[in-house]
């Protein structure tokens, strides 16, 4: 006897947050954020994803209430909250430089918004406690915010955001004041106490790294709309566009004209090598297409690869060594530079290559993205 | 004979000559308030006999009073004053007559006392004249002296917001703060070092005043400047040596416990820092 598949006692997922056609305008004609629309559903981590200026501190600061949206409306579980000033909200916002009270104790500000609701006093001991537990602050509870480390502001300034319990919480460049090493470490911690309390959140970030390590879900943003909305594996493997293509990650990007055209595969000319890609595209014979590769999925060699696609040819020109992986700048017949990346799986710098060597660069049929013009 | 050695000669002969300038004058007068002689110039021997004047001298100990009560007075005025100017110049959005209003806030800076205290006492008499208020005397004397401290105040206050992340009232907004409590939960508690120290220069402004003061003041209300001032012109009575050495006293004693305490403050703070940094080293 078959079982039901399990997705279908699943209930659909519950939106919590809203947005409907956005639109932000400054000083009557600086367009900040251009008719945007998102759900975020109950219990999903969902990254903004963009450069300084991309609009998508604003459409942040509309959600928590510090601007109101030119156009469009905001919708949290059901309720028109486009003009709710932000004290009305339940939606806290854990602030880029923390914005820790430096006249209170760790104690008192994670209170802070719990003494303003009216909370009993008990309560608000017991909730406050339950806070710096969850932040593994107990023993710092008493001491100002100057007197710690930034990697323990930023648990303080967390867990004062989650104090109130809100429905929906907003991390602005949460990583962002923190050094390397400390922002890994930080990120699992964050992303350990938000999946504890199991909050929706949305963040916004700069780092492609930090939003596909903690987001269930990407919205890429440019120019005040959005390039690309999915998973971190989708938006990276699948960018629909050259622009997300070559904002998250590195990529090579070859311009040729589909050459043939079936359901099952497509070849693409290009002045360096002939591309097979083993999957159909939306296109047609003699359209002018982009063909997207990243550097870690070409695979270098002295050896002249067999058979007549994907592969090219060209000269060392640069190698940039990473510890981790290497990136080697080719440069091809054409004039064209590629980047291929190859992991050190040995000491040895296994691939044998220097500075001034020829070498072919080959690739496998499913590793590219075909983007139209 | 070294360079570096020869430069730190310079700055200590140069400190030496710095620190004559300033205090010989102030010097000069705490030791004569200590001679006996009625004369004020010819040094005769030590005796507290013009402490003893000065006690007695009524007039001058209630024009001190009354320095006291208008600087007091007045200081608070200007902070007041000055805090909504320097919130409206730095945390509101652009307002028609921004930019007159912040450069006219801070004309009474660069204007001379006798021009400000010449076009108050004008208006003040056409006032009067209209509405038959307000007399000249206490009231007029701290309208002037908090005109200026507002000023003062304004500069004091706005350099302090300026530094202040306003990311803070956002914080304390989000928390569930109303704006007036936004005010006074946050703002105004990280703002009170800047309101202390404009008190205490509005306090000092005010209290050695002479110019404003001597356009507004009316009968019966001399400031103690204003008494000093008039008397040195019918020739120096050692009394106001007296009471100028008990100012200073007070004035040496305040400046020297307020250093000890910021510094102490700035230290602790630091020690604090570097705790915490090893703190998290660990």
């Amino acid at each position: 006897m078959a079982t039901a598949p399990k997705e279908i006692n699943q209930p659909a997922p519950e939106v919590l947050l809203r947005v409907e056609n956005v639109t932000k305008i400054y000083d009557g004609t600086v367009k900040a954020v251009d008719d945007v629309s998102l759900t975020v559903n109950k219990g999903e981590i969902f990254a903004l994803l963009g450069g300084s200026g991309c609009g998508k501190s604003t459409l942040l600061r509309m959600m928590a209430g510090f601007e109101t949206p030119t156009k469009g409306k905001i919708f949290l579980a059901g309720q028109d909250i486009t003009n709710l000033p932000p004290y009305q909200r339940p939606i806290n916002m854990m602030f880029q430089s923390y914005a820790l009270f430096p006249h209170l104790s760790v104690w008192e500000n994670i209170a802070f918004g719990l003494k303003r609701d009216g909370m009993p006093k008990d309560q608000i001991a017991e909730r406050v406690e339950k806070m710096l537990s969850l932040a593994q602050l107990g023993k710092f509870a008493q001491r100002k915010p100057h007197q710690l480390s930034g990697g323990q502001q930023q648990r303080v300034a967390l867990v004062r955001s989650l104090a109130k319990r809100p429905q929906l919480l907003l991390l602005d460049e949460p990583l962002g004041a923190l050094d390397k090493k400390l922002r890994e470490t930080t990120q699992l911690e964050l992303v350990n106490i938000i999946e504890e309390v199991g909050v929706t959140c949305v963040l916004v970030t700069h780092d492609q790294e930090e939003a596909m390590t903690m987001a269930s879900r990407i919205a890429v943003m440019s120019e005040g709309y959005f390039l690309q909305v999915g998973a971190p594996d989708a938006v990276y493997e699948m960018p629909n566009s050259r622009k997300v293509a070559d904002f998250i990650g590195n990529v090579n990007i070859f311009e040729g004209v589909i050459e043939e055209d079936e359901a099952d595969h497509v070849t693409v000319r290009c002045p360096e090598c002939v591309h097979y890609v083993g999957h159909g595209v939306s296109g047609h014979t003699g359209m002018a297409v982009g063909v997207a590769l990243r550097p870690e999925k070409i695979m270098l060699s002295d050896k002249k690869p067999k058979g007549e696609y994907n592969w090219c040819e060209g000269e060392v020109i640069e190698i940039v060594y990473f510890g981790a992986h290497t990136t080697y700048h080719l440069k091809l017949d054409s004039g064209k530079v590629i980047k291929a990346q190859e992991l050190n799986n040995t000491r040895d710098l296994s691939c044998g290559l220097t500075w001034g060597d020829r070498a072919y660069a080959h690739w496998n049929d499913l590793a590219m993205v075909v983007l139209a013009q | 004979m070294s360079q570096a050695s020869n430069n730190k000669i310079f700055s200590n002969l140069w400190m030496i000559a710095v620190y004559i300038f300033l205090y010989l004058p102030i010097l000069t007068l705490v030791v004569y308030s200590f001679n006996d002689s009625k004369l004020i110039s010819t040094w005769t021997h030590a005796s507290l006999r013009w402490y003893e004047a000065l006690i007695k001298d009524d007039d001058l100990i209630s024009a001190v009073l009354l320095s006291l009560k208008i600087a007091g007075i007045s200081a608070l005025m200007s902070v007041f004053f000055g805090t909504f100017t320097a919130f409206a110049l730095n945390r509101y959005k652009r307002f028609k007559g921004r930019t007159l209003l912040s450069s006219m806030s801070s004309m009474p800076l660069v204007m001379p006392d006798v021009i400000v205290g010449l076009s108050l006492l004008l208006m003040i008499i056409s006032v009067q004249h209209w509405l038959g208020f307000p007399e000249k005397g206490l009231f007029t004397i701290l309208l002037g002296h908090a005109l200026l401290g507002t000023a003062y105040a304004a500069v004091v206050v706005t350099s302090r917001l300026r530094e202040m992340d306003s990311k803070l009232d956002e914080a304390a907004m989000d928390l569930g703060c109303k704006p007036w409590q936004v005010f006074y939960l946050v703002t105004l508690p990280l703002l009170l070092p800047a309101l202390v120290s404009a008190f205490l220069l509005t306090f000092t402004l005010s209290f050695d005043d002479v110019v404003l003061s001597s356009f507004l003041s009316g009968p019966g209300y001399s400031t103690m400047p204003m008494v000093i001032f008039s008397r040195a012109r019918l020739g120096l009575n050692p009394t106001i040596n007296a009471v100028a050495t008990v100012t200073i006293v007070v004035v040496t004693i305040a400046v020297i416990a307020s250093s000890f305490y910021t510094s102490h403050q700035a230290r602790k703070r630091k020690r604090e820092e570097a705790q915490a940094y090893s703190d998290s080293n660990k």
